[in-house]
């Protein structure tokens, strides 16, 4: 049996590159099929890598809590516009639910910051030291802010790598230098590793870091004393989330004193939350992808059943011979059956490299990242052979059912 | 003995609501070693019987016992399973596949029975060069002169050895010199290896090679004798 095998194969091959121009274009559609799914399927891992690692850049098991909307007579202001979160809730919460590890938070405005004759205008967030260390932040040099600058309202920076670039010059290091925020001099303490892009799109490291009591006192102001742009917490475990925003919630709500008809003043987001969008986007993404290589499988298919169809008649002499000789019906339909895989497998492996190649272009040309698995090249390739073998079932069929008299008589 | 023993075989076709009788009652019996011409003009039912005899059709009634196996009812892998290995055919427009090397055309009934590719090969070649087609091995038909294209036919026949080998007009589209080599072949392999011949011709003088003339018309046999075969 195996001599047949291979000895059907390469009489295919020989069939089959015999009328070159004619199985090219057969193999065309399955080529474009499984180009099509390779290339998507490694542009869409690569944007779902890029997400994972965005998400995982926000922290570890990270909850974000920001103030309601202001409602003044039923108009109602952006969110975070409202005074709803202060220092205090963050204390609080780190007392009151237990599955929180630890609590932080944060202002944020835009400033310009000044370094010798450069300038440059970034976010400049007041923050507690625990705020560092929720969202898993690194140093390349210097060390974090301390209890005691937040305490004294130290006038000490940590510098992202966006900011170190445009005040400094290569090589400088920032650490120990003087730049002036608001005509306030600060020392800076540390340059912070870099994050890249956020889920939002925003450079994560175009950022300066002061304790929030010197940004209240004496940079950015406040209209209370304790109000927070954002509070902060982290959970040991992933699985612990959900509670803990229950547990927040309720916490919150007491000390709001919200009646039960009233809504939350305040809006609660995992980092499961933002990661699940960024799925529902890339789900929406994959079903294209489904729908696409479908539909160009189907059409690939259908070319190999028809030029299947049109070998089986050319060549029923042949078969009818093959028959008269002891070819049994098994034996034609194997035949057929094994050019139509040679066709699929043959688009298949053709389509494998397109895809690639597709693949490469895209991140040169657009600059999109795009991750090629072994999984997906399998799976290109089963399905090509699968497609040849459904769409060559009707041909080989035919020819196989050919009553051997007549298939000798055939002119 | 016995190779081929026919008993009263019958063989209507339905052509729309006609039932066109091809065979009405043939009985024939032909012995090991035998070379025998159907002999008939077209229409009478030679091919018909010859498809019989050849295990490409069943009869639609009556016996047929080939090697003492009797295979009028025989299933279609079966059929197929005989002509691989008790039947060698040789047709008049040669039937080799096309941009096919003569020694796969010949390794073909091997490579049905499943042989190792070496063993095919090896067979194929000593069938070519029985019929003086050494060095032509690689040679594709249309670089073969309509002879050569026959001899190649005959080799893919014999290499199975069969029993029984079956010529259907197998000179019809060959010239005088070609045929008589053709015929001298089958001449050759009926008296050397004592293998049965069994040509249908409507042409005399390829009759004249036979030892003995079956003469079918209607669909039935009218004349069956033996004689002194042609000097070779």
């Amino acid at each position: 049996m195996m001599t047949f095998i291979t000895m059907t194969m390469w009489t295919a091959f020989r069939v089959l590159s015999r009328n070159r121009l004619r199985a090219g274009l057969t193999l065309l559609g399955i080529i474009i099929g499984v180009g099509a799914v390779i290339a998507m399927v490694s542009i869409g891992g690569g944007a779902r890598e890029a997400v994972r690692s965005q998400v995982a850049s926000m922290g570890t098991n990270v909850i974000m809590i920001w103030p309601g909307a202001t409602t003044v007579g039923g108009v109602r202001g952006a969110q975070g516009g409202a005074v709803t979160l202060t220092v205090s809730d963050a204390q609080e919460l780190k007392k009151k639910v237990p599955l929180l590890t630890d609590t932080g938070y944060a202002r944020r405005d835009v400033m310009q910051f000044i370094n010798g004759n450069r300038n440059w205008n970034g976010p400049i967030n007041g923050i507690s030291p625990s705020y560092l260390t929720i969202r898993d932040w690194s140093f390349t040099s210097g060390g974090p802010l301390t209890q005691a600058d937040l305490d004294s309202a130290a006038r000490v920076a940590l510098l992202g790598q966006t900011v170190v670039e445009n005040l400094f010059d290569a090589g400088e290091e920032p650490v120990g230098a003087t730049i002036r925020i608001k005509n306030v001099p600060f020392r800076v303490v540390g340059v912070l590793a870099p994050k890249g892009q956020s889920l939002q799109g925003s450079d994560q490291d175009d950022v300066i870091f002061i304790p929030f009591t010197t940004s209240e006192r004496k940079v950015l102001g406040t209209l209370f004393l304790g109000s927070v742009g954002a509070v902060f917490g982290s959970t040991e475990r992933p699985e612990d989330l959900p509670q803990a925003v229950e547990a927040i919630r309720e916490v919150l709500r007491g000390r709001h004193r919200l009646q039960p008809d009233q809504g939350d003043d305040f809006t609660i987001r995992t980092q499961v939350d933002i990661g699940q969008i960024q799925e529902t986007t890339s789900e929406t993404l994959s079903i294209m992808m489904f729908a696409i290589a479908s539909i160009s499988l189907l059409v690939g298919g259908i070319g190999i059943m028809n030029i299947l169809l049109v070998s089986v008649t050319e060549r029923t002499r042949e078969i009818g011979v093959r028959m008269a000789v002891g070819a049994k019906r098994r034996h034609i339909l194997m035949q057929f059956l094994i050019e139509a895989m040679t066709l699929g497998l043959m688009g298949g492996l053709i389509g494998i490299v397109v895809g690639i190649l597709g693949a490469r272009v895209t991140t040169a040309v657009a600059g999109w990242p795009t991750i090629i698995t072994p999984g997906s090249i399998m799976v290109a390739f089963l399905f090509s052979l699968a497609v040849g073998l459904f769409f060559g079932l009707y041909p080989a069929n035919k020819a196989a059912g050919l009553n051997p008299i007549e298939a000798l008589r055939h002119e | 003995m016995n190779l081929i023993v026919c008993h009263d075989l019958w063989k209507i076709y339905q052509l729309g609501d006609v039932d066109v009788e091809a065979l009405r009652g043939v009985s024939v019996s032909i012995d090991r070693g035998e070379f025998v011409a159907i002999m008939g003009a077209s229409g009478s039912g030679k091919s018909t019987l010859m498809n019989i005899l050849g295990c490409l059709d069943t009869p639609t009634k009556g016996r047929y016992s080939l090697e003492g196996r009797e295979v009028a009812s025989a299933g279609q892998d079966e059929l197929a399973e005989i002509r691989n290995r008790r039947i060698g055919f040789v047709f008049q427009n040669f039937n080799l596949i096309p941009r096919t090397s003569a020694l796969e055309n010949v390794q073909l009934p091997l490579l049905y029975r499943g042989l190792p590719v070496r063993d095919q090969r090896a067979r194929a070649g000593e069938a070519l060069a029985r019929v003086g087609l050494t060095g032509r091995e690689q040679h594709y038909p249309a670089q073969l002169s309509g002879g050569q294209q026959q001899r190649v036919a005959i080799a893919r026949a014999l290499v199975s050895s069969p029993s029984i080998l079956l010529a259907d007009e197998p000179t019809g589209n060959l010239d005088t010199d070609s045929s008589r080599e053709i015929m001298e072949i089958l001449v050759g392999l009926n008296r050397t290896d004592d293998l049965t011949v069994i040509v249908v011709t409507h042409d005399s003088t390829i009759a004249g090679y036979a030892s003995r003339e079956v003469l079918v018309k209607d669909g039935q046999i009218v004349n069956d004798q033996r004689r002194a075969p042609a000097p070779v």
